[in-house]
């Protein structure tokens, strides 16, 4: 395989759903283990993945998602994304995919910075301890573009 | 294809991972990690040798295996080998590369 020209990865992640969470882990990760810089900038729904009570309750989405395969009013019964999200969880396990906990924890060792959206932690009155420990600091998104600073960086909203 | 590294003819892929793992020898491993630009130390070499076992027994690796295994943390993983640490250290065992994603 011929050698990439991507240098730097910046994700901007959005959403606190599973699979939109995993999506955002798995790429930045991929990206170190294959030598790239990689950073996550955490915003509005995105920052549930960073609050230390709620970053291992995150769900699947199970309403106005087709391809969960679910009638629509069945996903909004109660209890229902929870199941789906315990599935989809132990599913992920089986693959030695790690809990989100865990996965910031290695993130965050392998050199992937993390930063929270400053905008989004006044909008949902979030401190500083509200937030994990590894988290790099809180920017905004002016500082987050000075972070693209060499050629080959690309961003990616999730 | 056939590579000649510190004196002995091995079978290699495009990429330059061994495709016999029985060719391989510590003199072979220290080779390639100076092409990788990395000096081999005790350190590497015990990394080396937790991932040469899981290959022994068909487990797959992966980075969280590496952070549970005991052996080194994943920052210091990163820091040994610069660069895609498990590429370049499967690539100085003589086994292959990775497929996993994660």
């Amino acid at each position: 395989m011929s050698e990439t020209k991507v240098k730097k990865m910046l994700f901007i992640l959005s959403k606190a759903t599973l699979e939109n969470v995993y999506a955002a882990f798995v790429m930045a990760n991929g990206a170190r283990m294959e030598g790239i810089e990689s950073e996550i900038f955490f915003t509005f729904f995105g920052l549930e993945a960073i609050q230390k009570k709620k970053l291992e309750h995150l769900h699947v989405a199970t309403v106005g998602n087709p391809a969960m395969h679910m009638p629509t009013m069945l996903g909004g019964l109660p209890g229902v994304e929870a199941f789906a999200s315990n599935m989809m969880k132990k599913e992920m396990e089986k693959l030695d995919m790690p809990p989100v906990g865990e996965f910031l924890e290695i993130l965050s060792d392998s050199g992937c910075k993390l930063w929270a959206c400053k905008l989004a932690v006044e909008m949902f009155h979030l401190e500083k301890e509200d937030l994990i420990d590894e988290l790099d600091g809180i920017l905004t998104i002016g500082d987050f573009y000075s972070r693209a600073d060499q050629e080959g960086t690309h961003l990616l909203f999730i | 294809m056939d590579k000649t590294i510190a004196q002995a003819t091995v079978s290699v892929d495009q990429e330059g991972y061994l495709t016999d793992f029985s060719q391989w020898n510590k003199e072979i491993g220290t080779e390639i990690a100076k092409e990788q630009g990395i000096e081999m130390t005790d350190k590497h070499w015990a990394i080396i040798d937790y991932i040469q076992q899981k290959f022994k027994e068909e487990e797959p690796l992966s980075i969280r295996g590496i952070k549970k295994s005991g052996v080194i943390d994943i920052k210091e993983f990163y820091a040994l080998f610069p660069g895609g640490p498990l590429k370049k250290a499967t690539m100085i065992a003589g086994i292959p590369k990775p497929k996993s994603c994660i």
